[in-house]
């Protein structure tokens, strides 16, 4: 069972917050803990701005997802810019191709509990769940 | 929207209290090193007690910060980072190690004093 409760698009550089704020909501409505809230808002925060960084236009949609008894929060960020060329290099810590920490995938791997990177010529697609405890 | 910076006697106190976008934590990264410039500030306290939410950007704006004022001369201190915060900076692998950081403001001013005084 999964129901979308909303969805952003990421554009601008602002839409970055945006969605942050939007998944902190969410969190928060779902029950999740002040520290798993921080969790998810960074992890947004993180395929946020790889949109922004790398494609013209993508969106981050967020879904309610139940495992009886386990509720959890499903994030899908898309886009239909170039892919990624190498994407063993982008779950590296410490790759960057624009200057940044290199923490964006692999560390939104380590905070979210499910995730999954698909990527093409015509997009990327990155899926990621993490349960209420 | 700019982040105030105060002047206390040679240090400069900023409290973060609003929501850091990209272009915000880079404006205020200037602000900050002006000032030092300005005021001749030699120690400088960043709070981050209602920061709720630091990504890796923000925290490459914050190590860089830490480096550049300390190439002018002038140490900066974090602090009240939350619980939640930390979590969530080490297990995105961020370890801001050159990053001197106290619990809050008050360590804060002791650490930069202690600091500042071994030079």
């Amino acid at each position: 069972m999964k129901e979308t409760l909303s969805s952003v698009v990421i554009k601008q550089e602002w839409d970055i917050v945006g969605a942050r704020q939007a998944g902190r909501q969410v969190s928060q409505e779902l029950g999740f803990g002040s520290v798993d809230q921080a969790r998810i808002a960074t992890a947004i925060s993180e395929l946020a701005r790889n949109i922004y960084l790398y494609t013209d236009e993508g969106q981050i949609t967020f879904e309610e997802v139940r495992d009886i008894p386990k509720v959890g929060l499903k994030i899908v960020a898309q886009d239909q810019g170039p892919g990624i060329k190498d994407l063993s290099a982008v779950m590296k810590d410490g790759y960057s191709t624009s200057g940044g920490l290199g923490a964006g995938l692999p560390g939104v791997k380590r905070l979210m509990d499910d995730f999954d990177l698909e990527s093409n010529e015509s997009g990327t697609k990155v899926t990621a769940i993490k349960w209420a405890r | 929207m700019r982040v105030p910076i105060l002047k206390l006697h040679n240090y400069l106190l900023v409290s973060i209290q609003i929501e850091l976008d990209d272009q915000t934590a880079m404006e205020f990264q200037e602000d900050l090193l002006s000032k030092i410039h300005e005021t001749g500030a030699t120690g400088v306290v960043i709070d981050l007690t209602s920061v709720e939410v630091v990504d890796s950007f923000i925290a490459k704006v914050f190590g860089d910060v830490v480096s550049m004022a300390d190439l002018m001369g002038a140490k900066v201190v974090f602090t009240g980072v939350q619980p939640a915060v930390s979590m969530t900076l080490i297990e995105l692998g961020i370890y801001l190690k050159e990053v001197p950081t106290a619990l809050d403001l008050e360590q804060g001013i002791i650490k930069l004093r202690q600091e500042l005084e071994e030079k």
